[in-house]
């Protein structure tokens, strides 16, 4: 076989993936976006990815249990009346339904996520916020996790505390029995294995802020995303 | 009486083997941090992130050093393979016969050349998300698709790579070139005729 002959593909194969590969950091995302939209309406029946696309982040060793019987969400800081909620009494306050989409900030997102659970105007009401309250600090059972959020991003209209993920109870993965709801910012900011809700006079840096994340973690405008 | 010739370099043999060890660590840690139904049974996620960190970075110096320390003209020799396709190549990639193959086939090239980018592309996206959980700078909305994207491509590759060395019944002799070295000479002659004729 003669020289000319010869096509030099294996080094044509190598360099093209790499180029393609390297440069989807940049578009990989928005063709992935498309390409799930566009298979949405039959991935209730063939899952493109496992869990609907979901992983499960956790910083310590293990995940909190919940104890229906012991567990208690309790509400305190800078209140008239510090409350402590059993999960009863928390499944008896109004009910609130919503759609919104997940975003976590490493790249990942999970579409049409129905939440229910509480607003939390129905969980402070009886525990009166003080006019020194200005932010909310929301504590995991999962330490040393926590995070917090400004009275005026708390009161975002489809922000909740959310004790069931797609029609059924909030499982232990996701943050049973109730995890914190807010669509406009990244995951990090939804709180799992939500144990306490602190009024305090301003927002702190939680867990991931003090690693360097942006304390205002609003979904394509933080943390070096621009929209 | 069997005859056997010599396929694979011992320096091939230990880059294939180190490939796949380094593979199937990176595979079984990341696949618990991937599945929530895993991450939830084995949970401990600040351990697991490390040790497939670690993994990572320990399977590619172990793959450098091997490279640098074993006999390098050899593998330049076999990227040279590895890169030229001639017309029986392109003949055996359509499914047109005869198309005598030589030391690789023109699959098996197309398998070397996709593995080595996937191996810098997994070591770059990995690299990407560990560091760009601890600076902006790094942080990209498509790295952790590039990631996912490659392990379910590498896993498909992977499949096909097994069903052909440990099952298939006219290829699975190739496992024994790449542990021991040596393959028979008749099956060589029939399956890699052009490098038998060299």
């Amino acid at each position: 076989m003669s020289e000319t002959s010869e096509r030099r593909v294996g080094r044509g194969v190598f360099l093209a993936t790499l180029a393609g590969g390297v440069s989807s950091v940049v578009w990989g995302k928005a063709v992935w976006d498309h390409v799930s939209r566009a298979v949405s309406p039959v991935e209730s029946l063939v899952p493109l990815l496992p869990s609907g696309g979901w992983r499960i982040y956790t910083v310590s060793g293990s995940l909190p249990r919940f104890d229906e019987e012991s567990w208690r969400l309790r509400v305190g800081g800078h209140v008239r009346k510090p409350v402590s909620l059993s999960y009863r009494e928390l499944l008896a306050l109004p009910k609130a339904e919503q759609v919104s989409t997940f975003h976590c900030v490493t790249g990942w997102s999970v579409d049409n996520v129905k939440w229910g659970g509480v607003r939390l105007n129905d969980v402070l009401a009886s525990a009166q916020p003080l006019p020194s309250a200005h932010a909310l600090e929301f504590v995991s059972a999962e330490k040393p996790y926590v995070d917090s959020l400004t009275v005026e991003q708390a009161g975002l209209h489809d922000v909740m505390l959310a004790y069931e993920m797609d029609g059924r109870p909030l499982s232990r993965a996701h943050g049973a029995p109730v995890r914190l709801v807010i669509p406009e910012m990244y995951g990090y900011k939804n709180v799992k294995w939500l144990a306490g809700v602190n009024l305090v006079p301003r927002a702190l840096d939680g867990y991931w802020e003090e690693l360097g994340y942006d304390r205002d973690a609003w979904v394509g405008r933080s943390n070096g995303y621009r929209t | 009486m069997r005859r056997y010739v010599r396929r694979f370099s011992r320096t091939e043999r230990l880059l294939h083997w180190a490939n796949a060890i380094g593979f199937f660590a990176l595979l079984a840690t990341g696949l618990i941090l991937y599945l929530p139904s895993l991450a939830v049974l084995v949970g401990r996620r600040p351990l697991l992130q490390s040790l497939h960190f670690w993994s990572g970075i320990g399977w590619v110096c172990i793959l450098v050093a091997i490279a640098l320390l074993g006999d390098r003209r050899g593998i330049a020799r076999l990227a040279r393979e590895v890169d030229r396709f001639d017309r029986d190549d392109l003949r055996w990639l359509l499914g047109r016969k005869p198309a005598p193959q030589g030391r690789f086939n023109a699959g098996q090239k197309l398998n070397t050349a996709l593995t080595a980018a996937f191996t810098v592309l997994f070591l770059v996206s990995g690299l990407l998300l560990w560091f760009g959980e601890r600076d902006t700078r790094f942080r990209f909305a498509g790295t952790v698709v590039l990631h996912d994207g490659l392990m379910y491509v590498a896993l498909v590759l992977l499949v096909g790579h097994l069903y052909l060395a440990l099952i298939h019944p006219a290829t699975r002799h190739a496992l024994r070139g790449i542990t021991v070295g040596t393959v028979d000479e008749e099956w060589a002659a029939r399956h890699h005729a052009k490098w038998r004729s060299e």
